[in-house]
């Protein structure tokens, strides 16, 4: 590689002008059915940094005896393993949100912000760049699950993290919860909302 | 007063709202200074007073309607008409003024806030959702479902004239979703408490329930039996006559026919709509009815109730017709009427969970509308191409 990397870009730019999630829109599936409550996003944010930054740093390392015509077969191997591990971890020590994240740890595997950062970036960098680059696009994409989360649990339920935040009083005044926040039709415009915001604080990111 | 809004004048921040204001209330003398054009007096702000006028039966006989049930449930047997209509009309008060509050004060924020002219679509809509609510739906939870349906199913699309959904239709299920407990059941379709001494109040015992509720929880095996919040059976003439607990303005059938009238009258609303509407409930109740099972009790409605029941009534005239929304074609008309009907009974018979469908029709529909125009232009580019073809050859 000729030119130098910038390593900061690498790892901020996925935080917002580079956001996996709100910018080049990937990912949207899990993000809708993970964030009807904030814990459950919080770990799958973490579990998706994790495989990540190692799926990229494995992939970085072996980018050289990869053949180029099964590397998609090889990448999936790599992440179905790690995803494997994230899965039997959560299942040893946070059986309760293991269960509610049921399927979508397992579908990480198919969740195209891997593919796309391996693809785009681990194959053709250094092992220490990709790490900062699936650290950054992982946090990138948690940050929209716990501010999607956040919203959803808040209205839906009037809890944060299990705990509840609207006061008992509102509802004896005839406050009731949302309902609507649960179903995953309002984590897709919640998203959008996201993204509106998102847009008009950056200029240059709006299209014509 | 005027010179304050124009530019350069004191108050000219504010020039749209009392633009708005000033063309609601006075037919613009302005007149185009190029070339020639021809304009109708009836621009939308006077088309929308008429849709609101039509809907004016249906506000009345729900003030009376929302009394009668009242004095229903409180167990009276002598029915005073002015004071039913005054506890009606105290009810839906505050919700009419809810609506109209947070959806205009919406629209003239975004008008401001874009430098353009206020847009009135709301008129119409202000007035629909109360009608199409039940009478004791909490005055908050209308507000945030108003805001919600102004800001998501119509400002983000650009304002009167660009939204896909109907925004009165939106509100409804943003409540139905939003709110299931408060929104359904038996417990918000008629009001129990006196309003500033008007009416007693109801005892707890009394159940409200819709008929097409009551319909949809019952066992069919027994033969169904419609019954009004005294335990006495509704007839079909009452259905018609709108005698019944539902949501506020949409009971009456009757009314709704009227109102139905000066919109085709005044040639506002499209035959074709309402007609199909109607054309596709009726034969998918025929359908529900020849092949009845007891797992779906509603499909033992005859066609009659069907029509006269719950909201379908006034969907078919005042929400599958809104202009914006429904398809442009006069083919695309009678598809997008037809499949109205035909899916609003097919959501109330076969899916016991939602006892009304025609809510969730007509927000379908509007969502093919534009596809369906699509077909029916594209089908009639290709049937011209042939014809040039076979012309030429």
């Amino acid at each position: 590689m000729a030119d130098k990397i910038n390593y900061k870009s690498v790892f901020f730019n996925p935080f917002s002008k580079d956001n996996p999630v709100v910018v080049q829109i990937l990912g949207i599936c899990s993000v809708l059915a993970v964030t009807a409550k904030l814990e459950p996003a919080l770990v799958m944010g973490m579990s998706v940094i994790a495989v990540l930054a190692f799926a990229n740093v494995i992939i970085s390392l072996i980018r050289n005896t990869i053949p180029t015509n099964i590397r998609i077969i090889v990448q999936l191997v790599v992440v179905a393993g790690l995803v494997v591990i994230v899965d039997q971890l959560l299942k040893a020590y946070a059986y309760d949100v293991s269960k509610q994240l049921s399927v979508f740890i397992g579908l990480i595997i198919t969740n195209c912000i891997l593919m796309g950062r391996l693809e785009a970036f681990a194959m053709g960098n250094k092992p220490w760049p990709a790490f900062l680059d699936g650290v950054g696009n992982g946090i990138g994409y948690a940050i929209i699950l716990v501010i999607v989360g956040f919203f959803r649990e808040l209205f839906g339920s009037g809890t944060l993290m299990g705990y509840q935040v609207v006061p008992q009083s509102f509802y004896e005044a005839g406050y009731v919860n949302n309902g609507l926040m649960i179903l995953p039709p309002m984590a897709l415009i919640v998203v959008a909302c996201v993204i509106w915001v998102h847009r008009s604080r950056n200029k240059e990111l709006q299209e014509e | 007063m005027k010179p304050n809004f124009e530019p350069g004048g004191k108050l000219h921040a504010f020039h749209s709202v009392f633009d708005g204001f000033e063309t609601f209330l006075f037919t613009p003398q302005t007149t185009s200074s190029s070339g020639v054009h021809i304009h109708d007096r009836m621009d939308s702000k006077r088309t929308m007073i008429i849709v609101v006028s039509a809907l004016i039966p249906c506000l009345l006989f729900g003030m009376y309607n929302t009394g009668y049930q009242h004095w229903l449930a409180c167990g009276e047997s002598h029915f005073p008409f002015w004071e039913l209509m005054l506890y009606g009309f105290l009810a839906v008060l505050p919700r009419i003024v809810v609506s109209y509050v947070v959806g205009l004060g919406i629209e003239f924020a975004v008008a401001q806030w874009r430098k353009e002219e206020i847009q009135e679509g709301f008129l119409v809509t202000g007035i629909l959702i109360p009608l199409i609510c039940p009478v004791e739906t909490p005055l908050w939870m209308l507000a945030v479902a108003t805001a919600f349906a102004v800001i998501f199913a119509k400002e983000v699309f650009g304002g009167t004239g660009y939204n896909i959904f109907n925004v009165a239709i939106v509100t409804r299920v943003f409540l139905f979703f939003a709110y299931p407990a408060q929104m359904s059941g038996d417990k918000v379709f008629v009001a129990t408490e006196p309003i500033l001494g008007i009416g007693g109040t109801a005892p707890d015992s009394f159940t409200g329930a819709t008929p097409l509720g009551e319909v949809a929880t019952s066992d069919a095996a027994s033969g169904l039996n419609i019954t009004g919040i005294t335990g006495d059976p509704i007839s079909l003439w009452d259905a018609f006559l709108g005698l019944i607990p539902g949501s506020f303005g949409e009971t009456s059938t009757l009314c709704i026919l009227i109102g139905a009238a000066i919109l085709l009258a005044t040639g506002i609303a499209s035959w074709r709509i309402m007609l199909s509407v109607f054309a596709g409930g009726t034969v998918m109740s025929l359908i529900a009815n020849w092949c009845a099972s007891p797992l779906y009790p509603a499909s033992y409605l005859t066609v009659g109730q069907q029509l006269c029941l719950g909201g379908f009534a006034f969907a078919a005239v005042f929400m599958a017709t809104d202009p914006v929304t429904a398809a442009r074609t006069n083919t695309g008309k009678y598809i997008y009427g037809f499949l109205i009907g035909v899916i609003a009974i097919v959501i109330r018979v076969y899916n016991n969970g939602y006892p009304e469908g025609a809510m969730l029709a007509v927000l379908l529909m509007n969502a093919f509308a534009p596809l369906i125009d699509y077909c029916v232009v594209q089908a009639n580019i290709n049937r011209r191409m042939r014809r040039l073809k076979t012309k030429e050859s």
